[in-house]
Formats: C-alpha cells, sequence, structure tokens
C-alpha cells in the first residue's frame, strides 16, 4: 500500500486559467493510493516546496506526483525536494498539465478532465516507483578543445587556468581562427592580432595546454568523464623540434602560385607556409598537393636551404589516442560563398567581394600591405557599395536567418575605409540595422553621422560592369525609389554558415545539430554551452553566429563547466538508464544496432542455475541516456528502463484508456 | 502521342498584336517538323488583370485551359510568357494545392492527371526539339547580326514556378541566338522588367523601365534584342520614341522575336515569320544577312513532316518597316 501525495499547481494563471485545479485535487484526493491532495498558487517556489515537505511527514506519504508543468522543466526540482522530505527523489513523479493540457486547450471543462486524466495516470505510475540511486563515475582530469579559434582559445585557457590539462586540436597549420584575419574589431577598433596574438603566445606557453595543429579529430568513444579521441596529426614534412622558425624555406620555395587561404583566396603562398607570420606555433608545412617535389619528385629546395635540418619529406601522419574527462566544440563557422547570387555576378567579378576578403584587403598583413586596392585592376577605389544580408534573412538562396555580426562589421568595414581615405564615397544596403551590443548602435551611428556613410535601406536586385566600374542597381525603400550606384568596389556582407562538415564532427561526438548544422544546446536559454550528451560542451560560433565578445564569453563559460565538473572526486550518472535482464537475453544484440549512444556491448553471461555460458547484451551505465529505444526493440522483453518499466508504462496507458 | 506534336496555346496577344509571334512559330514549328495543334475555344490566362483583382480568377481561367488541355492529351506549347507563368501557376496549384484541385476538377468538369505540362515554346524547341538537332536545321546563319537575348521578368522566374532555366543568368535566348549564327552581346538587362501591362496604366514609368533596358541594348552594341514574350515585344518597341526623349538619345533598334530570328535562319521568307509588321523595322539585320547560298523559294508550303527533308532556303525578301 503506497501513500501518495498529489499537488496540483496554479502556475499563476498559466494552468489555473484553463484547468479548475481545486477540482483536479478533490478528483485527485478520490483516487486509490493517495493519501492526500492539495494545491499551491506556485508549486516550485520556496512555499511550494515546503507545502509538498510539510505533507510528507504530516501525512506520512512516501511518493509525490507534482501536476505541473513538464519534467523537462522541474522534475530535478521536485526529484530534490522530495529527496530534502526524505524521498527517494526518484519517488516523484511529474504530471504535465501545462504544456500538455492548458496551454494547448480553451475549454476549460475539457481541460479540466483532461488535467485529471493525467493525474491519474502519474498517479498509477508512481505507485510502481522504485527507489533508485545514482552511480559513481570516475573522471578522466583532462579536456579536448577542438578548434583552436579566439572560443576555443579562451576555453582552453580557462580550464588551464583551474588546474587542468587541455589539448587544444587546431585543424590549420597555426591556432588564431577567423579572428586572426580580421583587421580591427568593432566596436572600439582595436587591432585584432594586437589582443589576439596575446593570448595565442599565451596559450601556446600554459604548461597545462598541449597544442595539437594541423590536425583532427578522427572519432570519439566513451563517454562522459571517460572520452577516448583518436586524433590525426597530419604530416607538417617538418619537424617542429627542429625548426627555428627562421622563413628561409618558404622565402625560396618555388611554387609561389597557391591562393593563399588565410587571405580567403586574394593573396598567394607557396607551397611550404606559415598562414600568417604571427602564426602558433611559428613552424612551416608543406602542402603536399601542391609541393613541386611531392608533385614530380624533384625539387628539395626547401631542405636545402634549411639550416637546422628540419625538412622531412617522409613524416607520416601521426595518429594520438588520448584520454579526456569532456569536450569543447569549437569548430567556429564558414563564410558562404557567394557565388550562388546570379545577380551579384555568380562570383564572376573580381571587384565584387566577400567582407572577410576585404578585411584581408586592409589588413597590413594582407596581400595588398593594407592599402586598399581593387582585385580587378588594383585601382584604390573611389567609391564603395556595401550589401548587407547577402545568404542571410534569405529563404530563397541563403538561410532564413540573421546572421548577427555583419551589420556591425560592416559599420565597421566603412568606417575604416573613411579613416583612410575620407573622400571614398560609401553606399550601404541594408534591410535593418541590427546593433544590440554594448556601445554597438553607437558604433553604427558614428558611422552614418561622423563619417557620412550614405545608408540606403534597400535590397540591391543587380550588380553588374560598366566600363570598368560595377553599376549597382537597387532600391531606397525609404525614399521608394530606386536607386543606381557606380562603385569601384562591392563588398558583399555574406552570411555566416556552418562549418560544411559540422554535421560530420557531430556524429563522431553524438550531439545534435540543428537543420542548419549548427551545434544544439541542451536548452537554448538555460544551457547554453551543454549539448545534450553529457561532457560535450559549445563554445564560439559553431553553435549560432557570434561576434568575439560572445564566442569568447561561450569559451569562458564552457571552461567553468568543465573545470566545475573537473572539481569534484567523481561523476554522478542518472539511475534511469536501461538494464538489460540476462537470464533471459537471448544476446541478439538488436538493442546494440538501435542504441543511438552505441551504450551497448556484448558481454558473456554464465546462468547462476545452468552454468551455461552465453553472450549477452549489457548497457554502458555512463554512454546510456535513457531513451528506452533498445527497449521497444527487444525481441525478448530483457530490457527494463529504470524509472519507465514496462509495468509503469502499461498501468498508465491502461489508466489512459479507462473509461 | 506523336512526338514533336503539341497543343499549342498562343494567347490573346498572339491573336493580336503578336502576330508575328504567331506567324513565325507556326512557321518555325513547321520547318522542324513539330506539329502545333491550336487548342479548341481557349480563354484569355486572365494575365495581370485576374491575379491583381481576384486570386481564384487567377487560378480559374488558366485552370479552364489546362482542362482543354487534359482533354487533348498533349503538352502544350505556350509563345507568351505572360500566359506561360500564368499557366505555370495554375499547373503548380492543381499538384500542390487539393484544394485548389478540387475546386477547379468541380468547376471544370474534367480530372486533373497532369498528362498536359504547359511549356514555353522556347523551351520545346531548345530542350525538347534539342539544340543539336535545330542547329541542322539552320542553314542560312545570320553572320554579322550582334544580338542580345531578353527574357524579361517572367520566363524564368520564379524558379519554383517555372524553371527551365538560371533565374538569374538565363541561356536559353542566348544559345538560339548562338545557333542561329548571329554573334551573342553580353550585357545585364535579360531579366530586367519591361513594365508590363504599366505600359497602360503608368506609361511613364514604363517608359523608364525600357529606357534603361535600351540603353543597355545600346551599349552592348546590340543590333536587336531577341524576345520570347510579345508584351516585351510590344513594350520595347513603341516604347522607344519615349525612350530617347527620357534618355536625349535616338533608339531605333528592333526587337525580334525568337522565332522570327530561327526563321531567318532556316531561311524562311521574312514576310512568312511576320517580319513586316514591326514598327521598328529589322530592315537593317536583313541586309546585313549574307545572301544564302544556292538560295531558291518556296514561300507558304504545306507542312513539311519529317526532318530528313530538306526545306529549300527562302531568299531574302525585303521585309517592310
Amino acid at each position: 500500500m503506497a501513500r501518495i501525495g498529489v499537488f496540483v499547481c496554479h502556475c499563476g494563471t498559466n494552468i489555473a486559467k484553463t484547468v479548475d485545479v481545486d477540482r483536479v485535487a478533490a478528483a485527485a484526493a478520490r483516487m486509490p493510493n493517495v493519501a492526500y491532495a492539495t494545491t499551491y498558487l506556485y508549486m516550485c517556489s520556496d512555499p511550494g516546496q515546503n507545502i509538498i515537505k510539510e505533507a510528507v511527514k504530516e501525512h506520512s506519504l512516501d511518493r509525490i506526483v507534482v501536476a505541473a508543468c513538464s519534467p523537462s522543466l522541474h522534475e530535478k526540482t521536485f526529484q530534490k525536494c522530495a529527496e530534502a522530505a526524505g524521498l527517494n527523489p526518484y519517488f516523484s513523479e511529474m504530471a504535465n498539465i501545462r504544456e500538455q493540457c492548458s496551454w494547448v486547450h480553451s475549454d476549460r471543462e475539457e481541460a479540466t478532465a483532461k488535467a485529471i486524466k493525467l493525474v491519474q495516470m502519474a498517479v498509477a505510475r508512481a505507485y510502481y516507483d522504485q527507489e533508485l540511486y545514482q552511480s559513481q563515475i570516475p573522471v578522466h582530469r583532462r579536456a579536448l578543445v577542438i578548434g583552436g579559434g579566439v572560443a576555443g582559445i579562451q576555453a582552453a585557457l580557462d580550464v588551464a587556468a583551474s588546474g587542468y590539462e587541455v589539448v587544444l586540436v587546431e585543424r590549420t597549420p597555426s591556432i588564431g581562427g577567423r579572428m586572426a584575419q580580421f583587421d580591427k574589431t568593432f566596436p572600439t577598433l582595436d587591432c585584432a592580432a594586437c589582443i589576439l596574438t596575446p593570448k595565442m603566445v599565451e596559450v601556446a606557453s600554459d604548461p597545462n595546454v598541449k597544442i595539437v595543429t594541423y590536425a583532427e579529430v578522427e572519432s570519439v568513444s566513451g563517454f562522459l568523464g571517460n572520452f577516448e579521441a583518436v586524433i590525426r596529426r597530419r604530416a607538417r614534412s617538418v619537424r617542429m623540434d627542429a625548426c627555428n622558425g627562421c622563413g628561409v624555406c618558404y622565402q625560396k620555395c618555388p611554387s609561389k602560385k597557391i591562393p593563399s587561404e588565410f587571405n580567403a583566396g586574394l593573396g598567394t603562398r607557396t607551397a611550404i607556409y606559415v598562414p600568417f607570420p604571427q602564426a602558433v606555433p611559428n613552424v612551416p608545412v608543406i602542402d603536399r598537393e601542391n609541393c613541386r617535389y611531392f608533385l614530380t619528385g624533384k625539387c628539395r629546395i626547401c631542405e636545402k636551404v634549411c639550416s637546422a635540418q628540419a625538412i622531412d619529406f617522409d613524416q607520416q601522419d601521426e595518429i594520438l589516442k588520448e584520454q579526456f574527462g569532456a569536450i569543447i566544440v569549437a569548430t567556429g563557422i564558414d563564410v558562404l560563398d557567394h557565388s550562388i547570387y546570379g545577380e551579384y555576378g555568380y562570383g564572376r567579378y573580381p571587384d565584387v567581394i566577400s567582407g572577410l576578403q576585404l578585411e584581408r584587403l586592409i589588413n597590413a598583413g594582407g596581400p595588398t600591405q593594407g592599402i586598399l586596392k581593387r582585385p580587378s585592376d588594383g585601382k584604390e577605389p573611389e567609391s564603395v557599395v556595401f550589401i548587407q544580408c547577402v545568404g542571410s534573412r534569405d529563404d530563397s538562396k541563403g538561410f532564413p536567418y540573421c546572421s548577427k555580426v555583419c551589420c556591425m562589421y560592416t559599420a565597421k568595414h566603412t568606417i575604416l575605409l573613411k579613416e583612410k581615405h575620407p573622400e571614398t564615397e560609401i553606399y550601404s544596403f541594408y534591410i535593418d540595422i541590427r546593433s544590440t551590443g554594448k556601445g554597438y548602435e553607437e558604433f553604427v551611428r558614428r558611422a552614418q553621422e561622423e563619417f557620412g556613410v550614405h545608408y540606403l535601406r534597400g535590397r540591391v536586385s543587380r550588380v553588374y560592369p560598366r566600363g570598368d566600374k560595377m553599376v549597382v542597381m537597387g532600391v531606397d525603400s525609404l525614399l521608394g525609389q530606386q536607386v543606381e550606384v557606380e562603385a569601384d568596389l562591392v563588398v558583399l556582407a555574406t552570411a555566416a554558415q556552418a562549418r560544411s562538415d559540422a554535421k560530420e564532427l557531430a556524429r563522431k561526438l553524438n550531439v545534435a545539430t540543428d537543420r542548419y548544422n549548427f551545434f544544439t544546446e541542451a536548452h537554448p536559454k538555460l544551457r547554453p554551452v551543454e549539448t545534450l550528451t553529457a561532457g560535450v560542451f559549445l563554445a564560439g560560433a559553431c553553435q549560432f553566429p557570434k561576434d568575439i565578445p560572445d564566442s569568447v564569453a561561450s569559451g569562458s563559460a564552457a571552461a567553468a563547466k568543465v573545470a566545475s565538473m573537473f572539481s569534484k572526486p567523481f561523476l554522478l550518472s542518472e539511475p534511469t538508464v536501461a538494464e538489460v535482464l540476462p537470464l533471459t537475453c537471448v544476446g541478439c544484440l538488436n538493442c546494440q544496432s538501435v542504441c543511438p549512444f552505441n551504450a551497448i556491448d556484448e558481454v558473456a553471461f554464465v546462468n547462476p542455475l545452468t552454468r551455461e555460458e552465453k553472450k549477452v547484451a549489457k548497457v554502458n551505465e555512463g554512454l546510456c541516456n535513457g531513451c528506452g529505444t533498445c527497449v521497444a526493440a527487444c525481441y525478448s522483453s530483457s530490457i527494463q528502463l529504470r524509472g519507465f518499466t514496462d509495468e509503469q508504462i502499461f498501468r498508465q496507458i491502461e489508466t489512459a484508456l479507462a473509461p | 502521342m506523336a512526338e514533336n506534336t503539341y497543343s499549342y496555346y498562343p494567347g490573346c496577344s498572339l491573336h493580336g498584336t503578336g502576330k508575328a509571334y504567331d506567324l513565325s512559330a507556326r512557321a518555325v514549328c513547321r520547318h522542324l517538323g513539330i506539329e502545333l495543334r491550336e487548342l479548341q475555344d481557349w480563354n484569355c490566362c486572365g494575365a495581370t488583370s485576374a491575379h491583381a483583382l481576384d486570386s481564384w480568377a487567377a487560378i480559374a481561367l488558366p485552370g479552364r485551359n489546362a482542362a482543354i488541355a487534359e482533354r487533348a492529351g498533349l503538352d502544350v506549347a505556350v509563345p507568351c510568357a505572360a500566359c506561360y507563368s500564368r499557366q505555370k501557376t495554375c499547373e503548380k496549384a492543381l499538384q500542390e494545392d487539393q484544394q485548389a484541385r478540387e475546386r477547379l476538377e468541380k468547376e471544370m468538369s474534367f480530372s486533373y492527371t497532369g498528362r498536359a505540362r504547359f511549356k514555353h515554346l522556347l523551351e520545346i524547341i531548345v530542350k525538347d526539339y534539342g539544340l543539336e538537332r535545330l542547329r541542322e536545321k539552320l542553314t542560312a546563319p545570320l553572320t554579322g547580326v550582334r544580338a542580345v537575348g531578353y527574357y524579361g521578368c517572367l520566363l524564368v522566374r520564379p524558379p519554383d514556378v517555372v524553371g527551365f532555366d538560371d533565374p538569374e543568368d538565363p541561356r536559353t535566348l542566348d544559345d538560339v541566338i548562338l545557333a542561329s549564327g548571329a554573334e551573342l552581346a553580353n550585357w545585364y538587362a535579360k531579366t530586367d522588367c519591361c513594365g508590363g501591362s504599366l505600359a497602360l496604366v503608368r506609361p511613364d514609368v514604363c517608359g523608364q523601365m525600357v529606357a534603361r533596358i535600351l540603353q543597355q541594348a545600346k551599349e552592348a552594341g546590340a543590333d536587336c534584342i531577341v524576345v520570347a514574350c510579345p508584351l516585351c515585344h510590344s513594350n520595347l518597341e513603341t516604347r522607344q520614341p519615349m525612350a530617347s526623349k527620357l534618355l536625349r538619345t535616338d533608339f531605333e533598334i528592333p526587337v525580334l522575336y525568337f522565332t522570327e530570328m530561327l526563321g531567318l535562319a532556316m531561311g524562311l521568307p521574312p514576310k512568312r515569320l511576320g517580319l513586316n509588321t514591326h514598327l521598328i523595322s529589322p530592315r537593317k539585320i536583313l541586309r546585313r544577312k549574307p545572301q544564302a547560298v544556292g538560295a531558291a523559294a518556296t514561300v507558304g508550303g504545306p507542312a513539311q513532316r519529317g526532318p530528313e527533308r530538306q526545306e529549300e532556303v527562302a531568299g531574302e525578301e525585303e521585309a517592310d518597316g
């Protein structure tokens, strides 16, 4: 005989407006095994929880059912409340009469009847609740940070500062990421390199941080606290320990015409190269696809000129297997390729460039040494048109979302151009100006008022060449007029988009991505840097386009999550996971094939009575997320999900179907 | 059904201002062995007016044509870009909007199978008939003529309704121009709007739009503009004096239907193609066209069937402006 207490929440008017909560409580009081039922305005509040605790004492309750919101919001709250009241936390159940009832219905009579039914189901289920206990998981106190941009660097520095080891894996030859490509930063206009490169040096010299560049994560296995990552460090063809960074090799390299990725395709680089002079590590790599020696078997000039004998053509890719307790994903973003835009010339006009390319053209370290020369003929432009929202807020060709950073970087570009050449005529076509950050709106205002940039509200329908100029045809929707501007250079604020291989990495890490392939956080508001896979965190723009302050903040936030995880002697795992009953398991491993978390292993099992040995499935509780897929897939009903046993589910269904 | 046989929906314009388009379309198709069977008792597609005033009329008017076409059971050749757009919009509704389809089927008492698809004549000639086969028929190349292809706003847009060519940089007309032996000039007003029916209600606006297009054609050094729409043709031709005034210049750029271009390149007599009905005489182009070798004329003969039959090349005939 159970003694169940039912606590019905008004949720202010959220529930009480549509559901007659008093009638629900009165009905609950008459249900079998219910010893007590009451209502309260906010059950999750402190006084609400006290009502539960006191009722447990006063009425000797052994289980509680809270009829309120979704368990995803407050299950934990009421589990803790049950625990504080002296019950096993898993002796608490929730009936969702808000999201699944009051919010979606308008008829008070019917909603109340449905709420009573939902409570009845939860009561039926609570009767079969069992005591469950969390188990302890040991933690490997090392973090893996994937991506060496500013978010990843910040995350690595912060985890390291808490005293834990970090491995920072970067795909390109140098850390630095997108920020290293930028000229200056909004809204303060401090130079990106001046604030980033010290951080790059700091992370490189931190004894707790091991940087692995020119490397990628091949696979990840394991679970919270106990991940194993396989990292492929690509052959650099230059020995890191021997190279002294003198740079003679790339000065002498004869393959000079390779488009520079770092310069967004505008400048060229050699086959042996460092992406930029401040690279960390300052050790070149040989791009084997373009190296004359690797292509033709002849050359080896770099080897001849290297005084440190650091060139090693025979170097092989290296596979590192490392253990980690947590993983921070900070892989950043790609920039939309504007060649999908026919109206802007399908990427065929050299003087229609992306914002990222402009960054390189005005950067002192860029292909033009910071003097803005347009790509077609090297002329310094006298008039420049900026087109915002290219690929953003564009359902038909790009993405419906706002890329968030373009309004600001376009304003920055216009100011930077105007500062150097005030006589340049600058036009900026926009849809809306989105400048919601500290000092952002003031910054855009400066561009408009102090620097006299012509902001035109409207879209551009076509860009085409006339003589050596580009004609930009658009509309000024505030004047209600078509406008035509002749420009020497057109700069497109191209959308930020997910990395092309983000989905692949997401699969390796078993984390979700949204429909644009951005990584999905565990909760958009309350758990913004966590993923639904315990132990995997997000930092920077891999989650959604972010500017530098937001990227840094999320890097620190992810690091804080990791540090707090590592600071505990062990981790606790949820007991609501699947459990195989080995006596009846036939070892077909159908469960293994359906498990989305790779949480099922095959093990040997000896029947204690017959001494027969057989293969059975076994759930790895660290990996299991309790989704229940295996339970449904098991032919012999040999898997039970703790807290969601067949008994509980069937009683719920029967109650639901009872008249 | 026989290959190369289509229902033909000329639309109102081709029985009026677009007479030359109708003549040349029929002549060219006959020469290619494409049989056009005019839909029985067709009606106006609703054009700009219907969909601006009554959303159901905008579906029902082309819907009636769709019902007639279903009964005929052949794909339908539509020469007018506006008719094409309306018919395709209706076709999309029939395919994707169950409610609209059921209502239409009831009102027009037919049942939609989708076996008769509406296609633009340009699509039929370039894509269905094929550029390779077409080239074989173009025996009187228009060498020395410099042309631009003008698609207007409806022919290739919106892409999810029509979509037989690139919506921003279409190439089909360009292919026709090149196949005809003319020189293709590069320009950037291909898909700009000519003003459409604003020609009637806001001639000032239409004049400006046409002026911009003509200006670009002139900058591109075009001898003529090749179109695939009777309204584009009408606007580009009739608004040239107005455009000339606006830009203080003297436009006199002939505007040819692509079918006229093809007909000329086939050596068909200009009069049979309706070239004598133009307001701006294409005389200059015709003069520039070198005489086809060994030309002898047969005019207005019976339908020539079978691609293997070589039609005699028509000699040049002076077309009156």
